[in-house]
């Protein structure tokens, strides 16, 4: 009786597969994202940044406004104040948790709206192309005539140090990149022959754009936007830390390493922290953003 | 060539147009009345109008404009609220050491950044190619005003070895080329040059790693070339966009020099701006962005004009 077991194939390789679907696009992004040890690294460093700024007031073992000029620039490892104490008295631990609540947002912020106001434009002006291309095009092209840092320099200075003015010149400064890869790609999908066949089967223009335009277009505005964030975060904290963005006494990492320039001869150390918090999420966004571009294999 | 030179010259034209556009329109955009810096707070209306007849702000826009524009390209770009001078004086004074700055650490991130960028192309996946990597991704994400005040803490305040601000002794604002002049500007240019080491490091490594990839090599190999025969050919096809992007770099320094010169207070242009900022001296403001953006305007354009000059490949249509 056991022959007839004996009869069945045993090597699995000789087994009929099952059909199985193709891949998606999605499920590779997946696989090729999940290989990338140091992009998943740099993505867990982000999500803690965003977790330590949205549960600051949990985690902060001290208030970070409150501030006793008998106990200004501790030391790091001062008993009480892990991290030392700042030029008014400050706990700088509770600072620092409470600087990525302002140091997140005024990065993250301005390329999120320059992704929506740059990808319209440079969708509109891709798919609409000719004279109304131009026109806009070359719009964008003054401002991006202006090198990054000064741009935002002039227009935050014009309109004066704070949040809101700080958010709209450095919105002001992302939306021409974004605007031009936007139209580049938005060019060459308008091209395609699946957009030729929509366009005589007789779908019209936003029908267009919103299903076979839109899909293939928003992704890799979407990884270029990403790649701007770092850029984003040493941008704004650099307003504030030239007195243009957050003011004091808001706790920012820009900000707080500009008050602290003063005490680099007595605490050097903690004159260096807030530097350093700019630079580990800057490094996470940029290896989070090129893991991103890899997977998602996107050439912009 | 002459007709590419022709075209490229009048596209730079609207484009330097709409720069001067958006230069005027600073002082527009800033709050409140352009004379809020000049005018005491309790001047009388007829005061105001007065002045404001003085400065030109009564007449419409399109005229102001026009009259900013006629004055500029004469050379003359207002005069500082603050200190009273000329304002293209002052920048002209500024420009010179901004620009000493940027040159300096321009070439000095280019060498790094081509020095990293070939060895990484060359060596893919080795562990050099891994370090150099590395190396590209904190230049480019460092903020570079806290490596500069690192920096400081490092050389100038625990080893004593370089002066921590200003462009030479004494606070002296012109620089002379001697060792008391150079010391100050060791700190300030290698902290500026991180930014383009980093990104000519990453793009010449691509560039090298696909220029490397492309038939021609094995075909120069079989041929018999020695490997510092085909480097040559390399650095030939590398040579165009190495060039662009160093370029656009200095460019980028020029106009991105404010928050390493507020670091270090060297007196350029970003300290200039830094002043006008905080004494809301408006025309100061306008006149130094005017001429940065510009500067930047003409650098794409000689950066454009020798890449083709360079590069037979780029078409000339």
């Amino acid at each position: 009786m056991t022959s007839v077991a004996s009869l069945l194939p045993k090597d699995p390789a000789k087994t009929v597969a099952p059909i199985e679907r193709s891949p998606g696009y999605w499920s590779g992004v997946i696989k090729r994202f999940g290989k990338d040890k140091l992009a998943i690294a740099a993505g867990i460093l982000v999500l803690l940044l965003i977790l330590m700024a949205v549960f600051a007031p949990l985690i902060a073992p001290m208030d970070p406004y409150a501030g006793r000029t008998i106990r200004r620039l501790r030391p790091v490892g001062t008993t009480g104040f892990p991290l030392g104490t700042d030029e008014l008295g400050r706990d700088m631990l509770s600072r620092l948790i409470y600087g990525a609540r302002y140091s997140l947002m005024m990065g993250v912020t301005p390329v999120l709206m320059a992704f929506g106001v740059g990808s319209l434009i440079g969708i509109v002006a891709g798919y609409v192309g000719g004279k109304t291309n131009t026109v806009m095009m070359r719009t964008i092209d003054v401002f991006y005539a202006f090198p990054s840092v000064l741009l935002a320099v002039a227009l935050s200075g014009a309109l004066g140090a704070g949040i809101q003015n700080a958010l709209v010149s450095l919105t002001v400064v992302f939306i021409p990149p974004i605007a031009r890869v936007a139209e580049a790609v938005t060019t060459q999908v308008r091209n395609r022959d699946y957009v030729e066949a929509a366009r005589a089967s007789g779908a019209n223009g936003l029908t267009i754009i919103r299903v076979h335009v839109l899909g293939n277009v928003l992704g890799p505005i979407f990884v270029y936007a990403t790649g701007l964030i770092s850029v984003s975060m040493i941008l704004a904290s650099g307003l504030s830390f030239l007195g243009l963005g957050v003011r004091p006494p808001e706790p920012e990492w820009g900000l707080m390493l500009n008050t602290l320039r003063t005490a680099i001869y007595n605490q050097p150390l903690v004159a260096a922290l807030p530097g350093v918090m700019i630079f580990i999420t800057s490094i996470s966004f940029n290896v989070l953003a090129d893991g991103l571009r890899n997977a998602m294999d996107v050439k912009v | 060539m002459l007709t590419y030179l022709g075209k490229r010259l009048v596209y730079t034209i609207p484009i330097v147009i709409g720069v001067s556009i958006v230069c005027f329109g600073l002082v527009h955009i800033a709050p409140g009345d352009p004379l809020v810096s000049v005018l005491p707070p309790d001047a009388s209306e007829q005061l105001k109008q007065q002045m404001m007849k003085a400065y030109g702000f009564d007449r419409p826009y399109y005229e102001q404009f026009l009259l900013w524009c006629w004055r500029a390209l004469q050379g003359d770009l207002g005069t500082s609220i603050a200190t009273g001078r000329a304002v293209s004086s002052e920048v002209l004074r500024a420009v010179k050491n901004t620009l000493l700055l940027s040159f300096v650490a321009t070439l000095l991130g280019f060498f790094f950044g081509l020095l990293f960028g070939f060895v990484a192309g060359y060596f893919r996946n080795s562990p050099i190619d891994k370090i150099a990597s590395i190396l590209s991704v904190i230049g480019v994400s460092v903020p570079h005003y806290w490596l500069g005040m690192v920096l400081v803490i490092i050389f100038s305040v625990q080893l004593n070895w370089l002066p921590p601000t200003g462009a030479g002794p004494g606070g002296s604002s012109d620089w002379q080329p001697d060792w008391a002049h150079f010391r100050h500007l060791i700190l300030p240019a290698v902290t500026m040059s991180v930014i383009p080491m980093g990104i000519v490091a990453r793009t010449i490594r691509a560039l090298v790693a696909d220029i490397l990839s492309q038939d021609f090599v094995p075909a120069l190999r079989a041929k018999g070339l020695s490997e510092f025969g085909i480097f040559g050919h390399v650095v030939k096809n590398a040579a165009p966009t190495a060039l662009a992007v160093m370029g656009l770099q200095l460019g980028y320094l020029l106009g991105g020099s404010i928050l390493i010169e507020t670091v270090f207070s060297w007196p350029g242009t970003g300290f200039l701006l830094n002043a006008a900022i905080f004494q809301r001296d408006l025309p100061l403001l306008q006149g130094t962005i005017l001429v940065l953006a510009l500067f930047f305007v003409l650098l794409n354009l000689i950066v454009d004009v020798i890449q083709t000059a360079i590069d037979p490949r780029i078409q000339r249509s």
